[in-house]
């Protein structure tokens, strides 16, 4: 069935499928690690039982988050070998010690601390548990941080130097903190911290529609509202600027992001449109009435030049899904701009949201995937038909495993995704009605008496 | 064999590699394999028993599974040639162990987080899960020993060995739970850890018995008589340890009805020494070749300059890691409790 498919073309959909899955789970437990330290920091400091009744759920979903990323991250370390073998070859004294320092400094720290956050709270001390959930929180960062320091090499290259066609390191300082690797990594802490909070935001308006409004529905829907509230403005310039580095290093993925054809000064911005690669133009498009708008916001200047997709023969990715998911991550990007901040008035106004606020609110519960692997798929597909930009061609890096045997284990993948994925949603919203059932006295007040500080355990 | 300058970065970097590789691959077989034995076992439980199995290696099994992450980022990363042919090669079997991790590591947490009545499937999926995972396993380690040769025979002792490696994985199991827990849960381990000793030490047997027949080169390390004299003390342990062990298991339960809990401890520690062994003498069997008789440490090495930038990070964070793990395994001593979140 598999037999007349390209074998690079599944070896890339089988990867992919796998780092879209894996990287949903990450998105959550690196912003949502430090939302359970601020959970415990303010129990301690205002003793209100409502923060402690906040971090018991939360501190499932990350258990359960933790479990699934963990096992989908060990497929992915098989995968690299099993994959892209050319890759390990020719760019493996690059990633090698990366992914080393990644498993050796992260993994373990947030694996065994882990046990005790989860299992260890009457076992050792409030200042040691307290001490492990900020160790867990520290690996996942760091985590972050060497996974993205490869990614970003992959994208733009520095600090080695090539002898006899394999890559050799030349500077370590270089190629970790190579030209894009800090506004990526930026990029993605905020985009992690928005996934967790319109989690938190959406997780908490459906308790609050179900009429559960317990303080620590409240204390949840407050921390996910003004979270989103204060992230998305700073992620609106951290892309920009991300933007502004993508086109000074990898011109060709900003052309295919803009649908930008023909090289040319005073560029207008094309809002949408369907890039038609046969003609070398864009169908149904749609312009921004302002003229040269393009050619401001990627180089700051009314008539600024910006190289098209002419300019790159046989070395420019594929137009269509790189422009359209550009759009959907900024819409998301939007979208979430608007509901944070009405949802911020309207707490601050009201102390409660209005029911229609809620339920958008639900329906945004998990717009940060949407935002996160609609952009992954820019950079990603944008740095194509390149694995290393400029310098390793994927179709160099595949593995000659034949096309039926990467077809048969996709399938089981895809079905294995699609039932863990239906698992863990459901579960999430099962675990959220449950939370208003223990509780028993779920409709608390909203006027707390003040209580004595309680040690946080 | 070449002969390599062990005084050049080249020479030596390599065989520290290999050492680690080896060190992240023993523990992980024995931590690791403790909490797959247990999920092996997990069909054969009573549902409260379940729990507690399950909460025996609660705190564990994450940073268990870690191991396997290290090992298979200390090939990639050092021997970038070797983890492309044997990874290539163990194609299916390695995206079978995939299927069977996701499967229980999953299940572990959905079991207790989803509706109640859902329970059963997700302990169904953790065992499933373990066995798989176990299994293929055991099938990579027959192909990776017979250097991937083809045939109906090499297949048919790869299968065997998969067989063998969930029975070892089982009797790891059983005998952490020995350790963990009491009462009549603690008896059924000891029931489970001596039916799964037999095909443990028939897999440990074939395996000393094949490997060698695989290679001349092989052979002549073992059966010279200069090497046999100090080499034999290894499988003469091994056999100790079985004759212990079960010894040990069969008086176990007057032990229990004695009230004598002091070597409770002592079932798991004498199947990880034969674990150990028989990790000894394959590991003895195969250096310095990473895929039997084809490629050698020296020539599926990275460039030393990678090797070494690694290296100093080992050196540095290894002992932190061998430390907190001592810590955390500290924090749960004793007899296991049923697993609450707070």
């Amino acid at each position: 069935m598999f037999s007349t498919v390209d074998p690079v073309l599944l070896a890339r959909v089988q990867f992919g499928l796998n780092i879209s899955f894996h990287i949903l789970f990450p998105a959550i437990n690196v912003g949502l690690a430090w939302v359970l330290v601020y959970f415990k920091r303010k129990l301690a400091k205002t003793g209100d039982e409502a923060w402690m009744d906040a971090y018991r759920l939360w501190v499932k979903v990350f258990a359960l988050s933790f479990a699934v990323g963990v096992v989908s991250g060990i497929t992915m370390s098989f995968q690299f070998g099993t994959n892209w073998p050319g890759f390990m070859d020719r760019a493996g004294n690059v990633a090698g010690p990366l992914l080393g320092y990644e498993v050796l400094t992260a993994f373990f720290l947030e694996a065994t601390f882990l046990g005790i956050m989860l299992f260890g709270s009457n076992r050792v001390s409030p200042r040691v548990h307290t001490l492990a959930t900020v160790l867990v929180a520290v690996g996942t960062s760091l985590s972050t941080f060497w996974i993205l320091a490869l990614n970003s090499w992959m994208q733009t290259p520095t600090g080695h130097e090539i002898i006899d066609g394999k890559i050799h390191v030349v500077s370590w300082w270089q190629v970790i903190f190579n030209p894009s690797f800090p506004f990526r990594l930026t990029h993605m802490l905020l985009a992690s911290g928005l996934t967790i909070a319109f989690l938190l935001a959406g997780l908490s308006a459906y308790r609050w529609l179900r009429g559960d409004r317990g303080g620590d529905v409240r204390a949840a829907l407050r921390t996910g509202v003004f979270l989103g509230a204060m992230l998305i403005p700073a992620q609106i310039v951290v892309g920009d600027l991300h933007g502004l580095n993508t086109l000074e290093h990898q011109p060709a993925k900003i052309a295919a992001m803009e649908g930008i054809w023909k090289t040319g000064t005073s560029l207008p911005a094309v809002l949408f449109g369907w890039p038609n690669e046969v003609e070398s133009r864009n169908d149904w498009e749609l312009v921004a009435p302002i003229p040269g708008l393009a050619s401001f916001y990627l180089t700051h200047d009314f008539k600024g030049e910006i190289q098209g997709l002419e300019a790159f023969p046989n070395a420019h990715p594929p137009v269509l899904p790189v422009f359209l998911a550009f759009r959907i991550m900024v819409g998301v990007a939007m979208l979430m701009l608007l509901v944070s901040w009405v949802g911020a008035w309207q707490l601050r106004r009201r102390g409660e949201p209005r029911p229609w606020l809620a339920r958008t609110l639900v329906g945004m519960t998990f717009s940060g995937w949407v935002a996160v692997l609609a952009g992954w798929y820019v950079t990603e597909i944008g740095r194509q038909p390149f694995l290393v930009y400029g310098i390793l061609r994927t179709s160099e890096a595949a593995s000659k495993v034949p096309a039926p045997l990467i077809g048969t284990s996709l399938t089981l993948y895809i079905l294995l995704y699609l039932f863990l994925i239906t698992s863990y949603i459901a579960v999430l919203f099962y675990l959220a009605r449950q939370a208003a059932r223990k509780d028993g006295e779920a409709f608390k007040a909203e006027a707390e008496t003040p209580q004595p500080v309680i040690p946080n355990r | 064999m070449q002969i390599h300058d062990l005084s050049q970065p080249a020479g030596w970097l390599p065989l520290v590699f290999l050492g680690l590789l080896a060190l992240a691959m023993l523990v992980y077989v024995i931590l690791d394999g403790y909490d797959l034995g247990i999920g092996i076992l997990l069909r054969r439980a009573g549902d409260e028993e379940k729990d507690m199995m399950i909460a025996s290696i609660g705190p564990f099994w994450d940073a268990n599974e870690t191991w396997l992450v290290l090992g298979v980022g200390i090939l990639l990363t050092a021997f970038p040639i070797a983890h492309g042919i044997i990874l290539t090669s163990l194609y299916l079997p390695v995206t079978l162990m995939l299927i069977g991790l996701i499967l229980r590591g999953v299940a572990f947490d959905f079991r207790v987080k989803a509706r109640a009545h859902h329970k059963p499937w997700w302990n169904r999926a953790f065992y499933t899960g373990s066995l798989l995972a176990s299994l293929s396993q055991g099938l990579m380690l027959g192909r990776y020993i017979t250097g991937f040769a083809p045939g109906v025979a090499s297949w048919l002792f790869a299968v065997f060995v998969a067989l063998a490696l969930a029975a070892g994985y089982s009797l790891l199991g059983s005998c952490w739970l020995i350790l963990k827990t009491s009462g009549t849960l603690q008896l059924r381990a000891v029931r489970w850890a001596r039916g799964s000793l037999w095909l443990t030490a028939l897999g440990v047997a074939a395996v000393s018995v094949v490997t060698p027949m695989v290679s001349s080169r092989i052979f002549d390390k073992w059966f010279t008589l200069d090497n046999l004299v100090w080499l034999f003390p290894i499988p003469l342990l091994t056999a100790g340890l079985f004759l212990w062990i079960e010894r040990l298991l069969r008086a176990f339960p007057d032990r229990q009805a004695a009230g004598d809990t002091r070597h409770d401890w002592l079932p798991f520690v004498i199947s990880a020494g034969i674990f150990l062994l028989a990790f000894i003498g394959l590991a003895y069997s195969l250096f310095p070749f990473l895929v039997v008789d084809r490629v050698d440490i020296w020539q599926a090495a990275s460039a030393p300059k990678s090797l070494m930038f690694l290296l100093v990070g080992v050196v540095i964070v290894l002992p932190a890691i061998l430390f907190y793990t001592v810590y955390a395994y500290r924090v749960f001593w004793g007899k296991a409790h049923p697993l609450s979140y707070y």
